[in-house]
């Protein structure tokens, strides 16, 4: 359902913020500048400690600053009142902090009653954020104390979109859930994230996460040093210094390769031919494989060029196809199974099963070495913050 | 009318010799007498409910139940079957201070961090061996605060015997014909001191059978007098992975297995 | 169940002078175990006003010890210095032996239902003073942490968090408290002429002792507690459904 699409979503500036907290020696957040544009997820991510959760709570002055400014949709937020502020703006936590005494529709509809919404529209409203998260109508009457962690993740998820704020604040929000449950959350809220396109800034301490929620990604280091901002591909390809490095993984070019899908590669081309069919020597293309398709090029078998010669193909000289991975299949997945198959090239199939091309070491190779195709870093004096 | 407290001062101290050190010295000993045995009958009992971690519905609703039974009610229905005398007063006294004992030994016990037990059943220690080594140990404090309840309760009721029978206290405060305002009043200073002073002594035994490591939280927590526990609530992330959940997962499982070979 | 209580007893021995118990059958002149022609003769003219009175008499006591202790426990709530001085303050009032209380009390407002009801109001502070402020510090951190992150100011956040999630703790501390002041109402009697305590007093203790009286007496002080505390909690289970739903997972 589509969501009230006015002010969607407004850029966040970052400009020489500094926070000290009393009693307290070293700054938690030093000099942090940067520029989040509208509509992107900007994931702060570095060791425990390092000042991310102290950053997000800046923004909507659930701690003030020390020095600098912060900027949304190009107004600084030092003048406003906190309170009204917060209300302009989504804000997830770890452990949600659902209110145990009110049923969903009331969580969800708790920032509509402090802007002074009608009933009926808080109910409307309630009913379609429950949708847009995924939870049936009727969960809406129940207590926070019925649902499940992951039930609870997406209502807070809701509660936070309720007013349809331009910009949402998440601290590790799927920090609590299991690994294949928080897999899920992740994978359903890139996906609300296509159709609400908001200004999201995400805390997260595993680069994982990061890489995979992050349009951009501000890696932070202890202090609340700002070490590398740019998106996954071009940290992963260039990390700024060692701590990056080490903190991204030895396994960077792995990772790397799980930000691409085959849909983004130059496939090989396949050789198919039907049942019956005779293949002339000209037509075999790269290796020796010539795949058997069915009326909708969907394989049915393989060969090699030496059997086929110049006879026709009869199903019976084929042998039954190798392997095969989906065309939504990241590089990574790719190498992996490539890597249990002897390294010989997969065969990709699109959405509906049917032939769309060959991968193969040498492809992925080049997509390792390959230059991140926009390096982003964002000078904060470049962009056009009114566009 | 200051002079009824100054009085009450003068009463103290011209009559303490004749009057008031037996009368106190009384009180004191139906209150012990009362007190041991309720802690005889409350201290194991709870413990050992507490132990097998059974029963929480009896062992935390009789103290419930006990407060509705008002001990001057109770020993007007108790007068007419047994009579005026030191036993009436001992029953009721222990049906107002057993429950609180009770009820405290079992959630002290009880509460006893699970984790612990099994630390020590795994280094091999036998079921009452854990219950004397880890459980009561641990278990003490919030054990000496119910006494310490009960105690309290005891020395201020005691009084009631003044007007059932004779004997304490009560016996000057319920006779205003005899020894004047002047008297009761400076029996009640007697009572008020003799009642701050068990809740100090308790309140002493309690800090020193408190393991060092957790002194200040437990002591200072005023929630324990009385019996007074403000409900607690049941941690929400307890129950995270529900059946929904688990059938969610196994699906997210046969979807990451969609890279067909 | 009076009547089976009645029929295990013992005999009370015969009392001289047994006129001083008014119109008298035989039961009430021999001082039977219990007479329900008694009951029945003194309903309308003594136990029952002194039921009513009873329960006013608790009414008023619980009221007004509610009304201070929550506004004591809103402003510590605030203001946490302010814990540790009404804690020792309401422990001292809530040590000192009720009789006693009412004893100080005497000389300086005199012998009538005032000065009850100062003592009284004093036994409950504690009580409700600490399962209020318990209730309202009870939120979990992210609760609160939400509620402010979502815009709510402090107040709003008192009102519609903090105050909502205290009501099972403070209605916890309400139950304790109403239990303990009925029975407090009873010792009141042994010192001014009202409530149930008053017909254990001059109706039992006084008339050599009288056991009709002391059992009516005695048993209708217990029903009336158990009857206060289960209107509460059912109040309780009306006022906080959620609090039931998380109770049956
Ligand atoms: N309220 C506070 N008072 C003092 N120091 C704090 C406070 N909150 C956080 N800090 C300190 O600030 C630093 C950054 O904390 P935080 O932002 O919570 O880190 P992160 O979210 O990255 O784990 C830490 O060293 C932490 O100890
Ligand atoms: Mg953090």
């Amino acid at each position: 359902m589509p969501v009230d699409t006015g002010k969607t979503a407004a850029p966040l500036e970052f400009r020489n913020v500094t926070k000290r907290y009393e009693g307290t020696d070293a700054a938690a957040i030093k000099d942090l500048s940067f520029v989040v544009p509208a509509g992107e997820v900007c994931v702060l991510v570095g060791p425990s400690g390092c000042g991310k959760t102290t950053a997000m709570r800046l923004v909507n002055r659930m701690i003030d600053m020390t020095g600098g400014e912060i900027l949304i949709d190009g107004k600084s937020i030092s003048g406003r009142s906190p309170a009204d502020l917060r209300r302009e703006i989504g804000y997830v936590i770890q452990h949600v902090g659902l209110f145990p005494h009110l049923n969903v529709a009331n969580n969800i509809g708790t920032v509509p009653r402090l802007l002074g919404w009608d009933r009926k529209r808080i109910a409307s409203r309630s009913a379609e954020l429950l949708e847009l998260v995924g939870l049936p109508a009727e969960m809406g009457k129940r207590y926070p104390s019925q649902l499940s962690g992951g039930q609870r993740q997406r209502v807070g998820v809701a509660r936070a979109l309720a007013a349809d704020p331009p910009l949402m604040l998440m601290d590790e929000p799927f920090g609590a859930i299991d690994p294949i449950n928080r897999d899920r959350l992740q994978n359903e809220f890139l996906r609300l994230q296509r159709e609400i396109k908001k200004t999201v800034v995400f805390v997260t301490h595993d680069i994982d996460e990061g890489i995979k929620m992050g349009d951009r990604i501000a890696i932070l280091r202890e202090g609340g040093e700002l070490v590398q901002y740019d998106t996954p591909d071009a940290i992963l390809a260039n990390p700024a210094d060692e701590f990056v490095a080490r903190f991204v993984g030895a396994d960077r070019g792995l990772k790397r390769l799980a930000l691409t899908n085959l849909e983004q590669v130059d496939l090989d081309e396949v050789t198919c031919v039907r049942e019956g069919e005779t293949i002339s020597p000209g037509t075999w293309v790269d290796n020796d494989i010539v795949v058997v398709v069915d009326g909708e090029r969907k394989p049915i078998g393989e060969m090699t060029r030496d059997v086929s010669s110049d006879s026709a193909v009869t199903l019976g000289s084929a042998r039954p196809v190798g392997a095969s991975i989906p065309i939504t299949a990241s590089l990574r997945d790719a190498l992996s199974l490539m890597m249990t198959e002897s390294i010989r090239p997969l065969l990709v199939l699109d959405g509906e099963g049917r032939v769309a091309g060959w991968v193969s070491i040498d492809q992925i190779n080049k997509a390792v070495r390959q230059v991140p195709n926009e390096s982003a870093a964002i000078d904060a004096a470049g962009i056009d913050l009114d566009k | 009318m200051s002079n009824d407290f100054v009085a009450g001062f003068h009463f103290v101290f011209d009559r303490w010799g004749d009057v008031l050190q037996q009368k106190t010295l009384e009180h004191l000993a139906i209150s012990g007498e009362a007190v041991a045995i309720s802690i005889l009958i409350g201290v194991p009992l709870g413990c050992l409910l507490g132990h097998l971690h059974r029963f929480s519905f009896i062992a935390i609703n009789t103290s419930n139940l006990a407060r509705a039974l008002p001990t001057l009610a109770v020993l007007s229905i108790l007068l007419p079957y047994t009579g005026i005398g030191d036993t009436t007063a001992i029953i009721a006294l222990v049906i107002l201070a057993a429950p609180p004992i009770l009820t405290n030994s079992y959630v002290a016990v009880d509460q006893v961090d699970a984790d612990t037990i099994d630390a020590a059943k795994g280094i091999g220690l036998r079921a009452w061996q854990v219950l004397l080594r880890v459980e009561l140990p641990l278990a003490l404090p919030l054990i000496f605060a119910g006494i310490r309840t009960a105690a309290v309760f005891v020395v201020a009721t005691a009084t009631l015997k003044g007007f059932f029978g004779g004997g304490g206290l009560g016996d000057v405060i319920s006779n205003p014909a005899s020894f004047k305002i002047s008297g009761i009043i400076g029996a009640s200073y007697v009572l008020i001191v003799m009642s701050v002073l068990a809740q100090l002594l308790f309140l002493g035994i309690e800090y020193l059978v408190t393991p060092v490591g957790l002194r200040r939280r437990r002591l200072s927590s005023p929630l324990r007098r009385g019996g007074v526990r403000p409900a607690t609530e049941v941690g929400d992330d307890a129950l995270a992975t529900s059946q929904l959940e688990q059938a969610q997962l196994k699906q997210a499982q046969l979807e990451q297995g969609s890279i067909t070979r | 169940m009076i009547v089976a209580v009645a029929a295990l007893a013992a005999k009370a021995p015969v009392i001289p002078g047994s006129d001083a118990y008014g119109k008298t059958s035989k039961c009430v002149k021999d001082n039977g175990t219990f007479c329900w022609d008694w009951v029945r003769d003194r309903w309308s003219g003594t136990v029952g006003p002194a039921l009513v009175q009873h329960i006013q008499l608790a009414v008023v006591a619980v009221v007004i010890g509610f009304a201070i202790s929550f506004v004591l426990a809103l402003l510590a709530y605030r203001a946490r210095w302010l814990v540790p001085p009404v804690t020792f303050l309401s422990s001292l009032l809530y040590t000192v032996p009720s009789l006693a209380a009412f004893y100080i009390l005497v000389p300086i407002t005199g012998i009538n239902d005032f000065t009850v009801e100062i003592a009284l109001v004093s036994y409950t502070l504690l009580i409700l003073f600490t399962n209020t402020l318990a209730g309202l510090t009870g939120a979990s951190g992210d609760v609160r942490d939400a509620a402010r992150g979502l815009g709510m100011t402090p107040t709003q956040s008192l009102w519609r968090v903090e105050l909502p999630l205290a009501v099972p703790t403070i209605v916890a501390g309400l139950r304790v408290a109403v239990v303990t002041i009925i029975s407090l109402v009873t010792v009141a009697g042994l010192i001014v002429p009202d409530g149930l305590g008053a017909v254990i007093y001059t109706e039992g203790l006084k008339k050599n002792n009288f056991n009709t009286a002391l059992i009516v007496g005695g048993v209708l002080c217990i029903v009336l507690a158990l009857a206060a505390d289960a209107l509460l909690a059912g109040l309780q289970r009306l006022i906080t459904p959620w609090a039931a739903a998380r109770r049956s997972r």
